[in-house]
């Protein structure tokens, strides 16, 4: 018997160990990394962390001393300080990261976007010690690095490419002359550039001159390498891009466009797919000669392929970006493929899942990206600031709307790094749906603590031009010459809005009587005066129940709503239908978020309003004899001294947040009276800089 | 639209005093008589003498006269300065029509230098201040309201007579009183009656003091003796650009001292709320502080023998805080601001902060707990104290100091005396150093701080930050205070001293400092030191804060101390 048992037990061990060696030879079909180090922050840190818990890697932060308590450090499975605060000493510190994945073990690293995601060093430093750099080979890096060269090479490639001067600018007066043999208008970028850093457009020689120093510092201070081409500038253009995806085996797959025209300063702001410009015959043409180029250059990975489109649909070849894009989420959407995971499956080596027919166009996709910047600032000069309050849209969250974040309430967005605090992704069968769904989810979203720029988002994706589709480039400097004011309300919503400020006030008042001890008779009708931006409106409220009926403005308006004064999303029903406003409470006046728009409706009672009349005005500073930083930052240079005499246009200094310069004029000639900063130093928003008489 | 504001208002009192005449007279003669009542009137008023009727029209004639106030060309003045009559502000400060006016009868008795004349001219003007019972947000309260355009709102024997009697109303229902200043001076021509005056009313004022909440709003001028009443009271608001408070003026000034100086550099709203400490709060007009009185006073209890007031509250009791698991800096030294803190965690981020401008260093103000009000008191790690602000850069944190000690001592003292619990947040390295603190006298003035916080019985909750640090520390309403709950924050630092001055004065002359340092941190740099103790009776999670204070509150309400009986106690004043 004892025999037996062993017998048996034997023949249990071994059909539990064929049943292991069979799940494990599954597993191994698809088995890429056990652990994979992402080299960045934010958002995308936590977007490729995502997939890789799917795909059941393990995973490591790296991360600067001041974001130790940032989203990606608390949801990768380890972390790895790699040095301070500022960019260099951190997220593009190579011998700290190199460090990281030794004491790890991680065997690939997904560098994101940005950081070091275009290094080819880095990538090579990976090579060299064995750890496989999830994106394309360096000689690809390489190639497509370096506008100059991918520019001949896609030349080659028989891509179509922007008439240009094909070498090296060395100084601002060889710039003057190529820009004049290429005739104005011209554009000035960094060879080594990318997302629009580095980028100055030039319609004249002055122009030119200046685009050039600028251009030559920004690509210094963020790419470390000041060499600048130049090409001829196509106005009023489409940009669109081709997703390319490539394995090591020389397979390659267009994932279809993105059209990302809406951009202000060179930045892409909203973004979709498909592109509503163009037809299949283009969409064919431009993905087979992206996949051609990335063929050119034995590219692996994904990889994005950007083009000018005209307005006759002649498409010119711009850059090749060799990593995941901001915006890669919509192509996810309409494609239904995780490109983080087919990135990863080919790093390791597998062929590619699918064939180019298998890749479909499903429904609409669109990306607001949402930052922490001041959008009535030249469509937005950067915020800094803590996020005291933060609720992604979750509400909606199970009908097609995506928020690719990096940021939880509490976080700090600091001068040091990008200030996006999310993708906004919203998805639909129809491009109506998509963008009725991205109107209710900004609605929806609340920030506080930063200024953002949901007001701009949602005047784009709502207007007129944006909805039909005609969309350049230019779009935001075309749309508002003088620049974005807000929403303007016209007279019925603008009731809405005001009937909305009353009610609430009522209900406010009236809850101020809620006092533990008295029972307190509730007035029902309230005579008030809504003021609202230099307009003052008389507003008769009766109250029936939860119902307040507003005579406002020459109109009865409905008003009513759960009232819940502890939210910061209001939603009512104005006239039956549904609206979400967003409160930010300060006694008497509340800050109304409607339409977008962060109005101030300060709303008394009509006495109080009529006594209001005898208050003296205050008197506002004079702003023309004073600058004020307009963002935080760092001063870079000052180009005035006490006594000097300025004339009106002069640069005054010169601002750099978020790696961009940004030189401050005078408004009128003036004598400069005094200077209260020096270069180097950091101010915040609305730091008194210089002082004119 | 003076005109016509005021021409409602009486328009308004005169139909309301119709009315109660009609009714009354119905009450009087019965509902049966009722077919009857209107000619037997008619015929009462047609029947009897004539001085019946010239008494009613006097009476009408006198509230005409008394509801004019000073008369239209000097309504217009006061309007031109860009300030209100005394009963505009009183219209907008209380519930609409929810006030009873008395006194409106009283006259001055002064016949001196021509004011007896200057009553004729004026029709027999009434006396110049209002009293009433009055309603803000159904809470009653008393109030006057001085009228700058009788006579400047000089005090009189009579005006001050009619002060002291509704507050002397107001001790007998025990109901705050609210003053709206806005007056000259002592009625100079009345002499000694006028400062018998002021004395009774400094009388009463002491003696409301802990019984009844007073609060002075100053809307115009406040000078001389009179500056003593808004002294003695609770809290002094003041309106920006036209209120000022000195006890003498620019002119004496400069006779005496030889400076220049203007009324608003002497006494006005920012000199006050930023320089003397003198008043708590500065608005931006007369409409702007009668409205925000309006929401400060929701804050208040009636009086000392009334609990905290507890609003309806909309905000969850129970609501984490994520945004606090962040909000104190890694590195010790970096500044934070406390403000965040106490506005993420109260009741709809509503915090009605009491002198903000002065000693910022330390914040105080009202806030609600699930409805209920609340004293705050924190450190303030943003701002470094204001002695220090001159020197580059400033030292990061937030010491006490004697001007610091001085405004938390007064707030805490206002919350014991009216049943409001103190919740108190710590980040505090220390004691100001110095000098200047030295023989400013930082000790009897960091001692009325400590004997507040002592000597309170309402309930206390503590939260510890990050630093509590030496003597700081037990001042800050520690365990050891009596507080009732104390927590600490992972963050927190119960040492007493930071790691570099205690490993200097433990291991002078030794080589291995740093050494030292780094095992001082561990050892002390934390919360556990206190922790094991009991000194702090739990180490939270930040974003728990909230929900524990709330349902710590809940059961604390039920808390009742008793301080041993005596006179009154000694403060260090």
């Amino acid at each position: 018997p004892p025999n037996i048992m062993v017998g048996e037990t034997l023949n249990l061990v071994k059909n539990v160990l064929v049943k292991l060696m069979i799940n494990l030879l599954i597993c191994f079909s698809s088995q890429t990394f056990d652990k994979i180090l992402i080299a960045n922050r934010g958002e995308i840190a936590c977007r490729v962390i995502k997939t890789c818990k799917k795909m059941g890697i393990q995973t490591v932060a790296v991360h600067s001393d001041v974001d130790s308590s940032a989203v990606h450090v608390k949801m990768a499975d380890e972390a790895v300080c790699v040095g301070s605060a500022p960019t260099s000493k951190s997220y593009l510190n190579m011998d700290a990261i190199m460090d990281a994945i030794r004491v790890t073990g991680a065997q690939a690293v997904h560098p994101g976007y940005g950081f070091l995601s275009e290094n080819k060093d880095f990538a090579k430093r990976l090579a060299a010690e064995g750890v496989t750099f999830i994106g394309p080979d360096t000689h690809a890096i390489l190639a497509m690095g370096d506008k100059i060269e991918s520019k001949l090479i896609a030349k080659a490639a028989k891509v179509n490419t922007i008439p240009g001067f094909d070498g090296v600018v060395k100084t601002a007066e060889e710039a003057v002359k190529i820009a004049q043999d290429i005739g104005y208008p011209v554009m000035i970028k960094a060879s080594a550039g990318g997302g629009g850093k580095g980028m100055r457009i030039a319609w004249n020689d002055e122009e030119t001159r200046e685009g050039f120093r600028f251009s030559s510092q920004e690509a210094e201070s963020s790419f470390g390498d000041d060499r600048l081409l130049i090409e001829k500038y196509i106005d009023n253009p489409r940009h669109i891009e081709i997703q390319v995806l490539a394995d090591k085996h020389g397979n390659a797959l267009w994932l279809n466009e993105r059209e990302c025209s809406i951009q202000r300063r060179n930045q892409k702001v909203v973004e979709e797919a498909p592109s509503t410009f163009l037809d299949q015959d283009t969409r064919q043409a431009m993905g087979e000669q992206a996949v051609q180029l990335a063929k050119a250059v034995q590219y692996s990975s994904a990889g994005t392929v950007e083009f000018l489109v005209d307005s006759k649909k002649n498409f010119y070849f711009l850059e090749m970006n060799t990593r995941l894009q901001v915006e890669h989420p919509i192509t996810e959407c309409i494609t239904g493929l995780d490109l983080v995971e087919q990135m990863i499956r080919v790093a390791k080596g597998y062929r590619l899942q699918h064939k180019q027919e298998d890749i479909p166009i499903n429904g609409w996709a669109i990306e607001s990206r949402i930052y922490a910047e001041d959008p009535y600032k030249s469509f937005g000069l950067p915020s800094i600031g803590r996020l005291s309050e933060y609720q992604e849209p979750l509400n909606l969250k199970n009908v097609s709307v995506r928020v690719d974040s990096g940021i939880e309430e509490g976080s700090d967005i600091s001068i040091y790094y990008d200030p996006m605090i999310s993708k906004l992704v919203t998805y639909g069968a129809t491009r109506g749906e998509a963008l009725a769904r991205m109107e209710d989810a900004l609605d929806n979203y609340v920030i506080r603590g930063v200024t953002h720029n949901i007001s701009l988002l949602r005047e784009i994706i709502t207007h007129p031009r944006f909805i039909s589709g005609d969309i350049s480039t230019n779009f935001l400097p075309e749309v508002y010459p003088d620049g974005f004011k807000g929403h303007q309300l016209e007279a019925g919503k603008r009731r809405e809005l005001l009937a909305s400020a009353a009610a609430l006030y009522v209900t406010v008042q009236l809850r101020s009587q809620k006092v533990l001890s008295p029972t307190p008779v509730e007035r029902s009708h309230w005579e008030l005066c809504v003021q609202l931006g230099e307009g003052c409106y008389a507003v008769e409220v009766v109250k029936s129940g939860n119902v307040y009926n507003v005579e406002v403005d020459g109109g009865t308006v409905e008003v009513s709503g759960q009232w819940n004064l502890a939210s910061p999303l209001l939603p009512l029903s104005i006239n039956g239908t549904q609206r979400m406003l967003q409160v930010n409470a300060n006694t008497y006046t509340h800050n109304l978020g409607f339409f977008g728009l962060g109005t101030t409706p300060s709303t008394l009672l009509f006495l109080a309003a009529q006594l209001n009349s005898y208050m003296p005005e205050k008197v506002p500073e004079d702003t023309s004899s004073i600058l004020r930083s307009p963002m935080p930052g760092t001063v870079v240079a000052m180009s005035v001294k006490p006594g000097d005499t300025v004339a009106e246009g002069q640069e005054i200094c010169v601002i750099e947040a978020m790696k961009m310069q940004n030189s401050l004029t005078a408004v009128k000639q003036a004598k400069v009276k005094s200077v209260q900063c020096k270069p180097g130093e950091t101010v915040g928003e609305g730091d008194l800089l210089v002082e004119l008489e | 639209m003076a005109a016509f504001s005021v021409a409602r208002r009486s328009r308004g009192l005169i139909n309301g005093l119709k009315v109660s005449f009609r009714s009354s007279g119905q009450l009087k003669h019965g509902a049966v008589a009722a077919p009857l009542l209107q000619t037997s009137l008619h015929r009462d008023s047609r029947w009897y003498s004539a001085g019946h009727l010239s008494v009613k029209e006097r009476i009408e004639a006198k509230r005409r006269a008394a509801l004019a106030g000073g008369g239209q060309a000097r309504i217009d003045a006061q309007h031109k300065r860009g300030k209100l009559t005394a009963r505009e502000r009183i219209d907008l400060l209380l519930d609409t029509d929810s006030f009873v006016e008395t006194d409106m009868f009283v006259e001055h008795r002064c016949s001196d230098f021509g004011m007896e004349q200057d009553k004729n001219k004026v029709t027999h003007l009434p006396e110049v201040i209002f009293y009433f019972f009055n309603i803000i947000f159904c809470l009653c309260l008393f109030c006057f309201s001085q009228d700058f355009t009788v006579f400047g709102g000089s005090l009189s024997g009579a005006h001050a007579q009619k002060i002291c009697k509704i507050m002397d109303q107001a001790m007998k229902v025990g109901a705050p009183v609210i003053g709206l200043n806005d007056s000259g001076g002592a009625r100079i021509q009345e002499g000694v009656e006028s400062l018998a005056g002021y004395a009774d009313i400094f009388l009463r004022n002491v003696m409301a003091s802990g019984v009844i909440p007073q609060i002075s709003l100053i809307m115009g001028p406040c000078a001389g003796g009179a500056v003593y009443s808004p002294a003695l009271t609770d809290f002094t608001f003041m309106v920006k650009d036209t209120s000022y408070l000195f006890i003498t003026g620019p002119d004496v000034v400069k006779s005496v001292t030889n400076e220049d100086v203007t009324q608003e550099e002497l006494g006005g709203a920012k000199t006050h709320t930023s320089v003397s400490g003198v008043a708590h709060h500065a608005f931006e007009n007369d409409v702007d502080a009668l409205l925000n009185l309006r929401e400060f006073f929701t804050f208040l209890p009636l009086s000392n023998q009334d609990p905290a007031p507890i609003r309806e509250c909309h905000d969850p009791s129970d609501r984490l805080v994520r945004s606090l698991e962040t909000i104190v800096p890694l590195e010790s030294t970096k500044a934070y601001d406390m403000l965040e803190i106490i506005k993420a965690i109260v009741d709809e981020k509503d915090f009605f902060e009491i002198m903000p401008n002065y000693a910022k260093n330390i914040v105080v103000g009202f806030a609600r707990m699930n409805g209920r009000t609340v004293g705050i008191v924190g450190n303030q790690p943003k701002v470094a104290s204001d002695e220090y602000v001159v020197l580059t850069p400033p030292p990061p944190f937030c010491c006490l100091d004697i001007n610091s000690s001085v405004k938390g001592a007064r707030f805490v003292r206002f919350c014991d005396a009216f049943n409001i619990p103190i919740i108190t947040f710590v980040d505090v390295p220390g004691f100001l150093p110095g000098t200047a603190q030295e023989y400013g006298g930082i000790i009897r003035h960091g001692a009325k701080l400590l004997f507040a916080f002592a000597e309170a019985t309402v309930p206390k909750i503590t939260i510890i930050t990050r630093k509590a640090y030496g003597g700081a520390y037990d001042v800050m309403s520690s365990k050891h205070l009596r507080g009732d709950v104390n927590y600490a924050w992972p963050t927190a630092e119960v040492a007493v001293m930071g790691a570099k001055g205690a490993v200097q004065i433990i291991f002078r002359g030794k080589d291995n400092q740093a050494e030292a340092e780094a095992e001082y941190v561990e050892k002390f740099a934390n919360p556990f030191p206190a922790a094991v103790r009991g000194f702090v009776d739990d180490i939270i999670e930040p974003s728990t804060t909230r929900k524990l204070i709330c349902s710590n509150l809940e059961v604390l309400a039920r808390k009742k101390q008793v301080n041993p009986w005596k006179k009154h106690a000694n403060i260090p004043l």
